[in-house]
């Protein structure tokens, strides 16, 4: 059984919302970077940050990271493809927007602060989720919340993006 | 794709995806190597030991990179040191590595078959890092994924290997991987330094270098070991330069873009000379850069393996 939460069009002002509030919080846009965790986490921040554009005239540079060597479950799932990190701006004295697709135990966000940090020295980073699907394992906080959505262990959530999957749709099954 | 292996014996019974899973994830590991700090946590906490039976410096410390920069614990145990010219056998030299608690032992050997021998009796992931005259499997990695790095892609390439292709892992680890990733692979050398029947394995073979090299893309030379001469394989070496030998003039006949490779140590003006080894199609240097990120990548998708299933020697490989 799978039950669909958002569509194409709520996506899109969901999108919308979470730019406004980058815009509201950070008084100076010419300090911030989107990193976006891979897969997909980079197209919500390269989504995030055309609308960030329309919006306020200013570019934000846009990075993606992978943390498949970041992560602290190495031998317990099947390695799958890595994808290159590829922040190609300085990100040091940089306030950050980490972007993930949902944030569920907070694991990867740990992985993705790691990663960063042996890339360069950030001021500050920050948290954007599209979903928060509740059960952190971490204290880990999301500091922009595209939905919050308590789920059971085991719901999965699945988002799918028009540039990778096709079609703009999140469903929980 | 999901990545099951725990051991790599050779490239044999490989399959194109996974020799694909290993150069996308060295890929990703290459990309560390610009950034101020060159080491991921991956395998963090792991044991990765170094048992060298044979002489080698350049693999070994590529692998010893390698495992540091995935922040793996590497002890490097070399025979000259160890208890084996003391008289302990292989099984109990192996077995007692074994007892400091490692998760991937990288052997090398120079008999062929040690490292699959190690995987019956050990639980650790063996890494094959040359054995005998069987494989070296992660050389043939890496210069896969040098020609992949410099000419985008493998398949239709026109390779030609030249030189002591009888005696070299080197060349039978690429052969098996060159073929399977769809290159057109031609194999040069005087009839003696050549096994009999090396076509079944899918390559073409030629004694003539100068009508070979037309039109090649890539240009492996393999590294001539000298004491084969006093074996009498070859008259002499000053011949087989001037026939086997890669020099500026021969070089002229491939394609103006080809690269040229070589395993090292070079004998500089024998199988390949000065001129060549340091011009802009050599690509020597990038090999040894490459190959610690394929190690990272070996290392770290064996890791997370959880079969025993390893690499059969006869042919019972697809």
């Amino acid at each position: 059984m799978s039950k669909k939460i958002m569509d194409k069009d709520g996506l899109g002002k969901t999108l919308a919302r979470l730019a406004h509030e980058v815009i509201e919080k950070n008084d100076n846009l010419d300090e911030i970077a989107l990193v976006g965790i891979r897969s997909r986490g980079d197209l919500i921040a390269m989504r995030i940050a055309a609308r960030v554009k329309e919006i306020s005239g200013k570019s934000i540079p846009v990075g993606a990271i992978d943390i498949t060597f970041y992560r602290d479950d190495v031998g317990l799932k099947i390695a799958k493809d890595a994808q290159p990190t590829d922040v190609k701006f300085s990100i040091d004295g940089k306030n950050i927007i980490l972007v993930d697709d949902v944030l569920y135990t907070g694991r990867s966000t740990r992985a993705a602060i790691d990663a960063l940090l042996d890339i360069g020295r950030p001021k500050t980073i920050q948290l954007l989720v599209l979903i928060d699907r509740g059960h952190k394992q971490l204290p880990i906080h999301a500091d922009y919340v595209g939905k919050n959505i308590p789920t059971s262990f085991k719901e999965i959530v699945e988002i799918k993006m028009q540039e990778m999957d096709g079609e703009d749709s999140i469903t929980i099954t | 794709m999901g990545f099951k292996r725990k051991h790599l014996i050779g490239l044999e019974d490989a399959t194109p995806e996974e020799i694909e899973t290993y150069l996308n994830t060295a890929e990703s590991f290459k990309s560390i190597f610009d950034r101020k700090i060159k080491k991921v946590p991956a395998l963090r906490g792991r044991t990765v030991i170094n048992l060298f039976f044979e002489n080698s410096t350049r693999t070994r410390t590529s692998f010893e990179l390698a495992a540091k920069r995935l922040s793996a614990d590497v002890i490097n145990f070399s025979v000259s040191t160890s208890s084996v010219s003391k008289g302990e056998t292989l099984i109990d030299t192996a077995k007692t590595i074994e007892a400091l608690e490692s998760d991937m032992i990288v052997v090398r050997h120079s008999c062929s078959g040690v490292p699959l021998l190690l995987t019956k009796t050990l639980k650790s992931g063996i890494v094959n890092a040359g054995d005998g005259m069987h494989e070296h499997p992660t050389q043939g990695l890496l210069d896969l994924f040098t020609i992949r790095e410099k000419k985008k892609k493998i398949k239709g390439l026109k390779i030609v290997m030249v030189g002591d292709i009888a005696h070299s892992r080197v060349a039978r680890s690429n052969i098996y991987g060159m073929t399977k990733m769809g290159a057109d692979l031609t194999l040069v050398a005087p009839p003696t330094l050549l096994p009999k029947d090396i076509e079944n394995l899918g390559v073409k073979v030629d004694h003539d270098l100068r009508k070979a090299v037309k039109g090649a893309d890539v240009v492996y030379m393999l590294r001539i070991q000298l004491e084969r001469q006093k074996r009498n394989l070859f008259p002499s070496i000053r011949e087989f330069s001037t026939l086997y030998g890669m020099d500026e003039d021969k070089l002229k006949l491939a394609n103006k873009d080809a690269i040229v490779m070589h395993p090292g140590p070079m004998n500089r003006g024998v199988e390949i000379s000065s001129e060549v080894a340091d011009s802009e199609q050599s690509v020597i240097c990038e090999q040894v850069t490459n190959g610690i990120a394929v190690r990272m990548a070996v290392l770290y998708l064996l890791a997370g393996g959880e079969t025993n299933e390893i690499a059969s020697l006869s042919g019972q490989g697809n």
